[in-house]
């Protein structure tokens, strides 16, 4: 198989957690969304390092694994905390701040 | 056999220096007593602070530049936006300092019980402190970070403390919690389009460091080269808020509490400008027909569109977050420039805009009646006559972000409208120079409705700023003051520094 479908691969889930995050009104799930686009960029870099012959991209891969974690510890933690507040998660119900 | 890599600890050492220091925050935070603990911490922070700005002074003309492996570059212009990032984060942590803007224990729910009973036993905690100084290693990073890894890594190591200390406000918590998802979610969101980007300029180049992918120039697929910019730009645009992507920024700014509002307009733009200018200068200066134009027209939307919206606002906090907005979008003019004046006018338009911005939020900080910070603008009518001094160092700061000569904000705007100017950018010079005009508009009716205006609402009053505050705002304002009327000194270093070495 060739590598470049990785690449369509890669492209295709990162589109699918870009309009999820527009879409969705959950903010675990956009959360999610936003993970899978992480994923989708860790899958294009480890498909470059295949197609440049070079480790570059798997290490950065790895990198980022551990950023995303990170992300996710933050991330949580603020989505649990408004919870506990609002009984809510919906992105929709936080609209206190004006537009 | 290996070799163990040469890291470079000498230029590293100021990042070091706060770092260590926020973990050493993060224990005293775990093990020490409430008594005393905020002072530690203060202590820690401006400790750290002082030594990394001493060592940056002690390593400003070595002659090797490079540490960590090649992925960090500390050239002239990256010491001088370190700098500048510390400086700010010295008199934003006085600030900070006041403790009472913070929520006595994060974890509670707003209005409970358990939060009525820390704050009644004074049970405060101080991890402000720790994840201020994470924020700022990761912001004194990001400018000089030469290869993706470590850009996107800085990122968000500057990033996430941001977005927890956005919702620790102690007084309208709902709303303070509320900007840190905005803030998380789209921060986040954005950071996915800056490592996708980022994966499409590996792919185009081989290889993750800036000069390589300029050197690639040519010789590859010029649609992933395409795809990396527009990506890493969208990126990184988010977080100096330039239009499109500017919707999280009024937000946040109001409802972050205002020390912290304070620290984030002044040192993120320094930041996210230091990493800007260095990728766009050194990483894709040879694909500058691809960008320029992009960028150019991003620039006039952004000042046209900050300062006609700034118009229309009712609050204090979401009008300096328009005008941050406006400012963002002449400082990339200074970006679109490319050019070694380019340079030096952003140096020196970041380091005034951070002076004036904190001494700014440090005064609406002091506004308050007897539930909190007023923002409310209809109800700042006349405080200029209530209280004359803090009125007068508000309008002062007003003009400086108008751009009024003889303040540090027109020396800066000068600098960097004459250096697009030579580029060779008409377009953007006409743009900047009409929006400045919009802008001054609407901050001299702010000064109008301050001064000139009886006083209604009585309950509004000035409070009496703690020593801290007060050494924090004067020392700004003070600066500021200098660098409009005798700008010489900062603006000869600012042009000695602007070297990017490749």
């Amino acid at each position: 198989m060739a590598v470049a479908n990785y690449l369509y691969l890669s492209a295709i889930l990162f589109t699918i957690g870009a309009i999820g995050v527009v879409v969705r009104r959950n903010s675990i799930v956009v959360f999610m969304c936003i993970e899978l686009m992480l994923n989708a960029a860790n899958l294009a870099f480890v498909t470059f390092a295949r197609i440049n012959g070079n480790l570059e991209g798997q290490v950065v891969a790895f990198f980022t694994m551990v950023v995303a974690a990170c992300e996710v510890v933050v991330g949580l933690a603020i989505i649990v905390t408004i919870y506990r507040s609002r009984r809510s998660a919906s992105v929709d119900d936080a609209s206190l701040l004006k537009r | 056999m290996l070799t163990a890599p040469s890291l470079g600890y000498l230029l590293l050492s100021p990042m070091i220096i706060v770092f260590a220091a926020a973990v050493i925050g993060v224990l005293v935070e775990a093990f020490m007593g409430k008594t005393h603990r905020a002072a530690v911490q203060l202590t820690i922070s401006i400790g750290a602070l002082l030594l990394a700005l001493v060592q940056l002074w002690r390593i400003r003309d070595l002659s090797s530049t490079t540490a960590a492996v090649n992925s960090v570059t500390i050239d002239k212009a990256g010491i001088f936006l370190q700098a500048t990032v510390v400086v700010l984060a010295l008199i934003a942590v006085l600030l900070i300092a006041d403790q009472e803007n913070f929520t006595a224990q994060a974890s509670a729910v707003p209005g409970s019980n358990e939060e009525a009973v820390a704050l009644l036993q004074k049970n405060q905690q101080t991890e402000i402190f720790p994840l201020f100084l994470f924020a700022v290693g990761g912001m004194m990073l990001f400018p000089v970070a030469t290869d993706l890894i470590t850009l996107f890594v800085a990122l968000e190591v500057f990033s996430l403390p941001l977005y927890l200390l956005a919702g620790l406000s102690r007084r309208r918590r709902l709303l303070s919690q509320e900007a840190a998802l905005k803030y998380f979610l789209l921060g986040a969101y954005a950071s996915a389009f800056f490592l996708f980007g980022a994966a499409f300029l590996y792919g185009y180049a081989g290889t993750i460091s800036l000069v390589g992918i300029s050197s690639a120039a040519g010789s590859a697929n010029e649609v992933f080269l395409l795809i990396g910019i527009i990506f890493v730009s969208i990126g990184l645009l988010f977080k100096i808020s330039a239009v499109p992507f500017h919707s999280w920024t009024p937000d946040v700014y109001q409802g972050a509490p205002t020390p912290i509002t304070a620290f984030m307009a002044a040192c993120t733009k320094v930041a996210a400008f230091g990493a800007l200018l260095r990728i766009f200068y050194i990483g894709f200066a040879e694909a500058q027909t691809i960008w320029q134009p992009i960028i150019t027209v991003i620039a006039i939307l952004t000042m046209v569109l900050g300062s006609v919206v700034a118009i229309a606002q009712r609050d204090v906090k979401r009008m300096l977050a328009y005008s941050s907005i406006a400012h963002a979008g002449f400082l990339l003019s200074g970006v679109v420039a490319l050019s070694k004046d380019g340079l030096a006018a952003s140096l020196f338009y970041l380091m005034a805009y951070g002076l004036t911005t904190l001494a700014a939020f440090g005064i609406i900080g002091l506004v308050r009646d007897s539930t909190g910070e007023v923002t409310d603008l209809n109800r700042w009518v006349g405080l200029g006559k209530k209280s004359p001094l803090v009125g007068s160092v508000f309008a002062f700061l007003l003009l400086s972000f108008a751009g009024i000569p003889l303040t540090s904000g027109f020396i800066g705007k000068f600098a960097i409208f004459s250096a697009a100017y030579q580029s060779g950018n008409i377009a953007i010079v006409v743009s900047g120079v009409l929006a400045s005009a919009i802008a001054a508009f609407f901050y001299i009716r702010v000064i109008i409705m301050i001064f000139f205006t009886d006083p209604v609402n009585d309950s509004v009053s000035v409070i009496i700023p703690s020593v801290k505050s007060k050494i924090s705002i004067s020392v700004a304002t003070v600066a500021s003051l200098i660098f409009g009327v005798a700008p010489s000194w900062l603006l000869t270093s600012a042009t000695n520094f602007a070297t990017f070495i490749k």
